[in-house]
């Protein structure tokens, strides 16, 4: 049987943080996509690059989606995490059970 | 609902417990662990009391138990916990246990002892062993040398040394050496050693032990070295012995010759092996004696402890007369006489004793300790008040509204729906696994501080998560749940498209873009792209903090109302209470009120007219109103308001004279004041209870006699048993007012002494007087911190967003994924431990602070003592250590 890479505690913490990361993000994802007035700031906007655009409403839009599409992608990266984590759970319990 | 208000009610009694079964009966009631014993024999010192004998043979098998238990560990035996709780054995049975422990103690001894013999003989065997082999080398190496050593141009000293060696053999002198074991650090000093004292004379080889051999007395696995030392003579031979000694260095003989030492080596590899086989033997029998206890350890420590808890508890009780009984007395709870007295019954059943045990009764001045019963749910909220000081007998217990005042102010100051999820799911998860972690025994003390606390946790998170709704937060964001009444008419002429092209920021009119009705719960989320998002949240976070704190300043002065009447004391009502409400109303009631007008009367419309409230409050003091006729909220306030800072200021001199006068006034031209007398009254009568009223005990029996006679025999009869319907109302007094009958039995601790002469009514009442006023307006500033911390909390979790998260968007197209999955982790470990837990103990505190300070302080005495019940709850899941 192979040898779990996470120790308990870490293995325990990644899947928190992934479930935590999954859930949020696939959120945020869908506020970007609709373009919510409140992640207007944390787009990626400054007043130059959309000077240049003449204050074009579809690179805001772009930009929005951009952003929708990173956090979904991340969302899954989370989501192969908390697998990867919940694997090695499982690992870490299995040996203690049985040295025990 | 008095249960919960108020402390249980207590009654101090006297228990009469046959000798024989009095070690049953406390068994029992430590079962229950209902009742406080007090002790009677204060003066006695530890050594002179009656059970100092069994408390000695109690601690004698507690050593060996934790010889046993140590023994056990060592040998990393997992201990059985079943977690069930033995009944403490009775007296006899100790002597079985006793045998048994000193039994396990005495083998466990002789198995150490003897398992320590085989292993330093089997050290210095394989000690031995691994000389042999390698002083092997060193003689082949030598042998080696012989050859070459005829090779003059080698005149090392060292060499020169080995290659004489084979020249003195056969020729004049023979070189002796000695061979040995010493710790490898101490090589090199030992090295130097010799050769400073033999003046470079001796030879030392030396080589490492591969593998670390056990030290067989601390069982620590040591590196050792094996040296052979050549020398000439005697003298020096002498030497290098005491030197040896010194470095605690093991010689062994080793005989010179190959032949024999093969024929030696031989010898120890067998005894090695015999060595082993008993070795493994000894352990065997050891671990199987270990496991065999491990088994029942816990359980019988568990008895141990009860048995010499029960043993310290009959050293409080006093022996009467004849010997044949023993007398104890204690605090229970009214109503759970039934179940002590059910335990006495079974208690008596179980010693086989004939002669019941008697429970009664007593009528004492002394002020009896505070029970308050709790769940596992109020318990966390109890805490809280106890640690700012246990509430006097029967005083209002303010741990019911604690339940949800503080989860709730301790919200309104972490007003966040994301950081209260994380707080709630948290408790949520130690509320649902909860008997498996209780279970689990974790002594981590971070640890058990959240468990304890889980259901405060639980009600904090959940009040986080509303008032985040209200805020309208979510990790500093705002959610448009309910749909912006803020509508932009793109054909009013600011609002138009060229017209926003043309500017940075807008200014939004409340005027013709609000659309009238509000959003229906929280703030509206347009505020979050406010840029005056803050000055507006913070006039309406002040406003509540200050609606909050008068509300349950408010609150906290009726409840002192309900402890006044409770204790019978109408001056305080008059001269205390009312005058507090009219102080309080007058000053920020009044505030309250002016608060919610003006949150009713101006619409959207009329946005720019009301007046501030600040202002208007600091001028409705100087009454100072000038020309501003038209800010005036209602008419005729100016003169209402003045009124209300007369009666204010009226009630001061009401407060700080009234009792004081009153009192003096009655004292001299009237009675004593009623309400003295009606303190006293409350003690119920006495009764007496037999357990068995067939066969009352000969103890008793002058009782039945002394009911009916007179009075007089009555008060000096130190049991003071009696039945209230006897007593008439006409003896009441004398019962009450006869300390020396009490006295002789018990202290008089906390006895209230009535006589307060006027000076120092007044002082009280000054000193009271100045704490209450100048107390309102601070306390109400107090409030303020509601505001202030939920401002902080606001603004350091969208910095946090800001300077973290944020930088995960703004990355270039291909690496955006990237860098927000590893940003979202920092940016969410951050969260959790600067927002939640920091920010949630900065707020836990204040909220703790209000409690303790500005709510507490309008009601809450705290003086009185802790009901401590003899249980042996505490016993079955301590630690031993403890």
């Amino acid at each position: 049987m192979a040898c779990p890479i996470l120790g308990p505690k870490c293995s325990a913490y990644y899947m928190i943080i992934s479930v935590w990361g999954v859930v949020m993000l696939v959120l945020m994802g869908i506020f970007f996509q609709i373009r919510s007035p409140s992640l207007f700031e944390d787009i990626n906007v400054d007043e130059e690059a959309w000077a240049k655009h003449n204050m074009n409403l579809e690179f805001v839009k772009s930009s929005y989606e951009d952003n929708a599409v990173n956090c979904w992608i991340a969302a899954v990266l989370y989501a192969v995490l908390f697998v990867f984590s919940f694997i090695q759970q499982r690992m870490n319990a299995r040996q203690t059970y049985e040295t025990s | 609902m008095d249960a919960l208000l108020r402390s249980e009610e207590m009654t101090l009694c006297q228990m009469f417990l046959q000798s024989e079964a009095a070690y049953a009966c406390v068994s029992e009631l430590g079962e229950i662990g209902l009742v406080q014993f007090r002790d009677l024999n204060p003066d006695v010192n530890a050594f002179q009391r009656k059970f100092v004998n069994e408390i000695r043979r109690c601690e004698e098998m507690e050593r060996k138990l934790r010889f046993l238990e140590k023994e056990i560990n060592k040998d990393g035996i997992p201990m059985l916990n079943t977690g069930d709780n033995p009944e403490a054995p009775a007296p006899r049975e100790m002597i079985d246990l006793e045998a048994t422990y000193e039994k396990l103690e005495n083998e466990m001894k002789e198995v150490n002892s003897n398992s320590e013999a085989l292993k330093r003989n089997f050290l210095e065997l394989t000690e031995l062993k691994h000389i042999l082999r390698k002083t092997q080398t060193f003689f082949e190496e030598a042998h080696h040398h012989q050859q070459a050593l005829h090779d003059p141009s080698i005149a090392e000293e060292r060499v020169g040394l080995l290659g004489e060696d084979p020249v003195s053999r056969s020729g004049q002198q023979k070189l002796g050496f000695v061979a040995g074991v010493i710790l490898r650090e101490r090589i090199p000093s030992f090295e130097v050693m010799l050769w400073r004292v033999c003046r470079g004379n001796v030879f030392l080889r030396q080589a490492d032990i591969d593998s670390p051999l056990e030290d067989p007395i601390t069982g620590d696995s040591v590196h050792k070295s094996v040296f052979i030392i050549f020398f000439q003579g005697e003298q020096l031979k002498s030497r290098i012995k005491k030197i040896c000694e010194g470095y605690r260095a093991t010689l062994y003989p080793c005989p010179e010759t190959q032949a024999e030492r093969r024929e030696m080596a031989i010898g120890v590899m067998t005894r090695i092996e015999d060595l082993n086989t008993v070795l493994g033997q000894t352990q065997d029998h050891r671990h199987r004696v270990l496991v065999a206890a491990a088994k029942n350890i816990k359980v019988w420590s568990i008895k141990v402890r009860k048995i010499k808890a029960i043993y310290h508890t009959l050293n409080m009780f006093n022996l009467d007369v004849t010997q044949k009984c023993l007398i104890a007395e204690c605090w229970c709870p009214v109503a759970d006489l039934d179940r002590i007295q059910q335990a006495l019954r079974s208690g008596t059943e179980r010693s086989g004793s004939s002669v019941p045990s008697i429970i009664n009764r007593m009528q004492t001045r002394m002020v009896p300790p505070t029970y308050n019963r709790c769940n596992k749910f109020t318990q966390g909220f109890q805490n809280i008040v106890d640690a700012y000081g246990v509430a006097c007998y029967r005083e209002v217990n303010p741990a019911p509204f604690t339940c949800i005042t503080f989860p709730f102010l301790f919200a309104v100051m972490f007003g966040d729906m994301g950081h209260g999820l994380i707080m709630f799911l948290f408790a949520l998860f130690l509320v649902l696994k909860e008997k498996q972690l209780q279970a689990k025994k974790i002594q981590n003390e971070i640890f058990s501080t959240f468990f304890g606390g889980r259901y405060i946790i639980l009600l904090m998170g959940a009040f986080s998560v509303y008032t985040g709704l209200i805020y309208n937060d979510v990790f500093s964001k705002s959610l448009n749940l309910f749909g912006c009444q803020w509508v932009f008419p793109s054909s009013v002429g600011d609002y138009r498209l060229e017209a926003l092209k043309g500017t940075d920021k807008i200014l939004v009119k409340p005027n013709g873009t609000f659309t009238g009705s509000s959003y229906p719960i929280g703030i509206d989320p347009i505020w979050s792209l406010a840029l005056n998002k803050i000055a507006f949240t913070n006039s309406l976070k002040m406003k509540i903090s200050i609606i909050l704190g008068i509300v349950q300043m408010f609150f906290g002065i009726a409840l002192s109302y309900l402890n006044h009447r409770h204790f019978q004391k109408p001056l305080n009502i008059i001269f205390d209470f009312i005058p507090m409400v009219v102080f309080l109303f007058c000053m920020f009631g009044y505030l309250v009120l002016l608060i919610f007008v003006k949150w009713l009367k101006y619409s959207s419309t009329t946005a720019q007219e009301p007046p501030s409230l600040l202002i208007g409050l600091i001028n409705m003091f100087l009454f100072n109103y000038g020309d501003s006729e038209d800010k005036m909220i209602y008419s005729g306030q100016q003169g209402f308001q003045s009124f209300l800072v007369v009666v204010a200021v009226l009630c001061v001199p009401w407060m700080m004279l009234g009792k004081p006068m009153y009192l003096r006034y009655m004292k001299r031209y009237g009675q004593k004041p009623a309400f003295q007398a009606l303190h006293r009254e409350e003690d119920e009568d006495e009764e007496v209870m037999f357990l068995n009223m067939s066969s009352p005990s000969p103890h008793h029996s002058p009782n039945g006699t002394a009911t009916s006679s007179s009075d007089n025999e009555f008060k000096h009869q130190p049991l003071s048993v009696n039945s209230g319907d006897l007593m008439g109302s006409r003896y009441e007094e004398e019962v009450i007012h006869n300390p020396e009958v009490n006295g002789s039995l018990h202290t008089e601790e906390g006895v209230e002494d009535e006589h307060e002469n006027f000076s120092e009514v007044l002082i009280h009442q000054v000193i009271h007087t100045i704490e209450f006023c100048l107390g309102c307006i601070s306390h109400t500033a107090s409030y303020l911190r509601l505001w202030a911390l939920s401002l902080a909390h606001a603004q350091l979790s969208e910095v946090l967003w800001q300077m973290v998260l944020r930088i995960a968007f703004r990355f270039s197209r291909g690496w955006g994924a990237i860098g927000l999955f590893i940003i979202f982790q920092v940016w969410a470990a951050l969260t959790v431990m600067i927002l939640v837990l920091m920010e949630g103990l900065s707020a836990f505190l204040h909220a703790l602070r209000l409690h303790w300070v500005e709510f507490q302080s309008k009601f809450y005495d705290g003086t009185g003592h802790m009901f401590v019940p003899f249980s042996f709850d505490h016993i079955a899941d301590a630690n031993p250590d403890e």
